[in-house]
């Protein structure tokens, strides 16, 4: 007989073990099953001494463990402690394989898991539910049943495993603590992506502990893993410390030994200890066979959940990451709050609901914080799908105001990416730029902003209130998960946004109605960076709107490809052909990776026919692209080389992600004296640590792109912040605030290596001081060594990302460019550069 | 937002040569000044024009220093140092105008005429560093070849870690050799070996001409050792190495050294110039 709990949770991190302790302390028989031997795996595997931080540092906890920010150790500590003082009931080593209900199977309640084969393909099966309670088999094939079970197992997942004969040998491990703790040994590490690398490097960084490191990746190329990564490896293969077989595969492994495919055959080597990265599967394979479904296939998505954190599978409750809170804090209030759930406290108020109340407190009327999350989920269409839980969340994320007829709401080519959704009342947007009298009304329930949403560029247009109306802003990360949340979202979005940019690109009195046609040919399209979407001289009338990302334009003159045109998203290409029914007269690629929407040729011409007047507005902006041809092509005669070298430098911009960027620090190193006064100048304006790397980066034809911030039109370090403390401010920096909790995942998502982890070294003394008597280091940011000295008699500060803010919020713009003495560094926008301009530069 | 060019302009060119036309503004009037004022018994420092042309010299120079001063303040206001940098260079070329002005061409062997000849040196060791900076910088972004010097360094170790390995199953003789390259091969040196980027007996020229030796005469026998070869081919790549670091900093040298002369004698001139200026009001 198996035993039996009231309550069984999976997983001991924070929201796991604030469940269970929370259990214990009420007296409810429970059981908390950890996978490993010690509490909480994902906190303890941070790096030794990492300061955990407690943000967001208003909402209040609620549970009965301790938790404030410290160091990792201290953090565990306290955890540990307080479990055992509650008595909680912990099973370690014990791994969940599957759940199942023993009750009646649920009438109707069916779920469907597909499973993604490798070559593109999916399985589909269905599963019938059966109503609690749940008997939870274990790995080592033991089984107990409980009443509810609480998911609190984050998103980490399982490492994949190896496969091999030998694999379960002990000299096989999955991750790596401590580099230092090997010496004399010759350790193969299996997986080329980041995380292989980096225990590669770390493993062969000190000559001293004599390891003979080799790094096996199954295919030629390290297409996964991040350049400066790869850059590091490549150096330390170069040095003699790392041996890399690439096109390699595991055959077999034994006691010292391990037999490995490689291209030319089979080898035998010696081994002591394998290390294999090679990446995790996401837990949502076996969340989903508990019967616990997810809101869409997206790899965003999350499981839909009620009030009360329940899933599909009724009895099984999500809690924690997995149910789409990353932040520490959360979890915990969420362990508590779950339990008390349980325990039949329906009325319990989320932690969160002073954070909501503030956040709702400048509305009208006096209306408490549910009847406004009613509202605006019943008011704006692609709320609609949201459950409360949903909205409590998304609320966090989004702010609601209020506006009086005609107060602007936002201004044209402010920078922003966040949507607007009109709960009540009409916005007016201002279409001619020229005349603000003439406007579109946009009635409630709709949505605004979306343009800047997805193709993170400023807005096209003033948007202004119509009548009195109450508007919520939301973020982009907010907009983003609640499409991954509810794909008719996600349609919806798309929708209008291929809506509105037709009417804004052929702007002559079109209206919806006559679109219906165009919109229902088109198809949303990912493009890689690099990949072409029109080749000169085909034949082909399909037109493309870009959507996000950008594309460059090039054309053969004289046997040479030409750099013609740089086009960013909201712009469109491909209509010459369906007007003048030739050829494609241009190559159009994408520059970065890009969505576009395609549009068939044949619905639009007969739009064209319909409509005149469209037709010559496209003439005349046909005329200007032809001319900038004849003029790229009349230059070409008479200067030769200065066309090449144009597209040269062109092409070597959009290679180093010029392409998606909004702002970039270029340094001509022709007038570059090397005297390092940008990055002094940006280390003195920002608490003493400099930003940018002047040396560092590439060169082309004497323009220098050094290591900054590009502002990148969808920021790659903004994809995983948990606590969403990258934002993109006013002048359309993105930046980094306070909230930021050091975890370093966007330095590690950054391709361009402008992050850097770090924390705050102590004041220097007064410049005069050091030009008259030396004291302190001086300009600039003061070594390592100077820190050190004087940072012992102060308490120890976190390490947290920094990365370029543009210098917001000082009047003199960046200080790198107004410290250049001689006019090398300068700031550009790259549709700006990225233009004829180009064409003025020197030759040399 | 400041408003921003999407063009390099240096600083001598900034803002359409903004600072070269009051440069050459404030010339012109001071030799009008000079011309049309009739001096008796002779022009010199003493007369009216005298004052007001070394005056007028005296806060030039005072304001020039500042520079030094104002490129280590960072200030949060709308400043351009390449502002400062184009004025500095053009109002210092005018010096050369308003201060001999000043003297009447009557330069004797006293402290004023110190004063004279050390702005002269400030002046044309200015010129020299305007020349560097307008000629070097391409050279030294040409030779970089997207390397960083830490990166550099870091490369000529990563080579002499190889070449230890490479060494060890090596004999007594070739070892020897090989730590030459180790152990007496210097980047920097004095400030003649910097400027130069020479090296005359360097540790790993010679190491590497021995072991050419060595494998050229294998080659002719027919046996060349792939030891000795692979050897070879890495003192090859530091002696690159080496040379392309070398002349980074024989650059970087030059385009700093000037301001050796500049900035002491700067000093000199400030002391020189205060001694000017009491003596004459003083003692005269």
């Amino acid at each position: 007989m198996a035993e039996h709990y009231r309550i069984a949770i999976i997983g001991s991190g924070p929201a796991g073990l604030s469940a269970a302790a929370h259990a214990a302390t009420l007296g409810l028989s429970h059981v908390l099953i950890e996978k490993t031997g010690h509490l909480s795996d994902t906190i303890s595997r941070y790096q030794k001494g990492k300061h955990v931080m407690a943000t967001p540092s208003q909402l209040v906890l609620r549970a009965d463990i301790a938790f404030e920010a410290g160091k990792r150790e201290a953090v565990l500590g306290a955890w540990e402690t307080a479990a055992a003082r509650a008595g909680v009931n912990v099973r370690y080593h014990a791994e969940v394989i599957a759940i199942m209900g023993t009750g009646e199977p649920i009438a109707g309640s069916l779920q469907q898991v597909v499973t993604r084969r490798r070559d593109g393909g999916s399985d589909r099966r269905e599963l019938q539910r059966c109503a609690p309670p749940y008997r939870l088999m274990l790995a080592n094939g033991d089984s107990l049943v409980a009443d509810a079970v609480i998911l609190a197992i984050g998103t980490q997942g399982n490492p994949n495993l190896m496969t091999c004969p030998g694999s379960d040998n002990a000299n096989v491990q999955y991750q790596l603590d401590d580099p230092a703790a090997y010496n004399d040994e010759h350790i193969f590490v299996i997986g080329g992506g980041d995380a292989g690398i980096e225990n590669a490097l770390g493993l062969a960084a000190d000559a001293a502990q004599r390891n003979v490191v080799t790094l096996v990746n199954r295919s030629a190329e390290f297409s996964t893993a991040k350049d400066a990564n790869v850059t590091a490896l490549m150096a330390a293969r170069d040095a003699g410390r790392i041996s890399i077989m690439t096109g390699t595969t595991t055959r077999s492994i034994g006691p010292g030994w391990l037999v490995l495919d490689t291209g030319e055959g089979e080898v035998r080597a010696r081994c002591d200890r394998i290390i294999a990265r090679m990446g995790s599967a996401p837990p949502r394979g076996f969340v989903e066979s508990c019967g616990v479904a997810f809101a869409s296939s997206d790899r965003l998505a999350f499981p839909p959940l009620s009030a009360v954190f329940e899933s599909t599978a009724p009895g099984i409750f999500v809690v924690g990451a997995l149910a789409g809170y990353p932040l520490i804090k959360h979890c915990i209030n969420q362990g508590y709050d779950v339990v008390e759930f349980i325990n039949g406290n329906r009325a319990l108020k989320p932690a969160d609901e002073p954070l909501l109340e503030a956040r709702l407190a400048g509305l009208p009327g006096r209306h408490g914080v549910d009847y406004w999350l009613e509202m605006l989920r019943s008011n704006i269409t692609i709320l609609n799908g949201m459950s409360p839980l949903q909205m409590r969340e998304f609320m966090l994320d989004s702010a609601v105001r209020s506006y009086r007829a005609g107060d602007v709401i936002f201004a044209r080519n402010a920078p922003g990416s966040s949507l607007f959704g009109i709960a009540s009342g009409e916005v007016l947007v201002e279409v001619d730029p020229a005349d603000t009298s003439i406007t579109v009304p946009i009635p409630a329930g709709s949505i605004v902003g979306e343009v800047g949403l997805i193709s993170g560029r400023p807005r096209g247009a003033t948007i202004r209130a119509g009548s009195d109306c109450i508007v919520v802003e939301i973020s982009r990360t907010a907009a983003l998960k609640l499409m991954s949340a509810v794909p008719a979202a996600a349609r919806e979005v798309a929708r209008i946004t291929t809506e509105r940019s037709l009417l804004q690109i052929f702007k002559s009195g079109l209206t919806p109605a006559d679109l219906t046609d165009v919109i229902a040919s088109a198809k949303v399209e990912t493009v890689r960076a690099g990949e072409t979407i029109i080749r000169e001289g085909e034949v082909g009338d399909d037109i493309f709107i870009i959507r996000s990302g950008s594309m460059v334009v090039e054309k053969a003159i004289g046997g040479k490809t030409i750099f013609l045109n740089y086009v960013p998203a909201g712009s469109h290409v491909g209509e010459m052909a369906v007007i003048d029914g030739g050829r494609r007269s241009a190559t159009v690629r994408a520059a970065v990776k890009s969505e576009v929407v395609r549009l068939e040729g044949e619905a639009f011409r007969a739009l064209l026919a319909n409509r005149p007047g469209l037709a010559t507005r496209l003439r005349e902006e046909m005329a200007s692209r032809t001319a900038l041809n004849r003029f790229i092509e009349s230059r070409k005669d008479s200067f030769g080389g200065v066309v090449e070298m144009y597209t040269g430098i062109a092409n070597f911009l959009v290679d180093n992600g010029i392409g998606e960027a909004t702002d970039v620090l270029l340094i001509d190193e022709k007038l570059c004296v090397g005297c390092d006064n940008c990055e002094k100048a940006c280390a003195d304006s920002h608490d003493g640590l400099s930003r940018l790397d002047r040396e560092a980066g590439r060169t082309y034809a004497h323009l220098h792109v050094p290591t900054s911030c590009r502002h990148c039109e969808h920021p790659h370090c903004m994809a995983d912040c948990p606590p969403n403390a990258i934002r993109r401010g006013p002048a359309g920096e993105v930046t980094i605030d306070d909230t930021c909790i050091g975890c370093g995942n966007c330095q590690r998502g950054c391709p361009y290596g402008v992050i850097r982890m770090d924390s705050v070294p102590p004041r220097k003394p007064w410049l005069i001081g050091w030009l008259l008597f030396g004291q302190g280091p001086g300009p600039g940011e003061p070594d390592s060594a100077w820190r050190y000295e004087h940072a012992r008699k102060r308490p120890e500060k976190p390490k947290k990302a920094i990365k370029c803010d543009m210098c917001a919020g000082q009047s003199g713009g960046p200080a790198c460019v107004r410290a250049c003495p001689t006019g090398a560094a300068i700031r550009v926008l790259p549709e700006q550069f990225l233009s004829v301009a180009l064409l003025d530069r020197d030759s040399g | 937002m400041a408003s921003r060019g999407s063009a390099h302009e240096g600083f001598l060119r900034h803002a359409n040569g903004r600072w070269c036309k009051v440069a050459i503004l404030v010339s012109g009037l001071a030799i009008a000044v000079y011309a049309l004022t009739d001096a008796t018994p002779r022009p010199n420092g003493g007369t009216f024009a005298g004052y007001l042309l070394g005056s007028l010299a005296a806060l030039l120079v005072l304001w020039l220093t500042m520079l030094g001063l104002r490129k280590r303040i960072i200030t949060r206001g709308p400043y351009s140092l390449k502002a400062w940098t184009s004025a500095h260079v053009w109002l210092g070329l005018s010096l050369i105008v308003i201060a001999t002005l000043h003297t009447g061409f009557q330069i004797g062997w006293n402290v004023h005429g110190l004063a004279y000849a050390l702005m002269m040196v400030v002046i044309l060791s200015g010129l020299y560093g305007v020349y560097a900076y307008a000629n070097l910088p391409a050279q030294l972004g040409a030779n970089r070849h997207e390397a960083t010097q830490p990166q550099m360094l870091e490369a000529i170790r990563a080579l002499d870690r190889q070449l230890d390995t490479a060494a060890q199953p090596l004999g007594h003789e070739d070892a020897a050799t090989v730590r030459l390259s180790l152990e007496q091969c210097r980047v920097g040196g004095s400030l003649r070996q910097r400027l130069t980027g020479r090296q005359p007996g360097c540790g790993n020229r010679r190491a590497r001409d021995a072991i050419a030796a060595r494998v050229d005469v294998q080659r002719r026998q027919g046996k060349p050792d792939p030891a000795l070869t692979q050897l070879l081919f890495l003192l090859e790549r530091k002696d690159a190495a080496l040379e392309q670091v070398r002349r980074h900093i024989a650059i970087k040298t030059r385009l700093e050294l000037w301001l050796h002369i500049h900035v002491p004698a700067t000093f000199a001139l400030l002391a020189a110039l205060t001694a000017h200026v009491l003596s004459v009001f003083l003692y005269w």
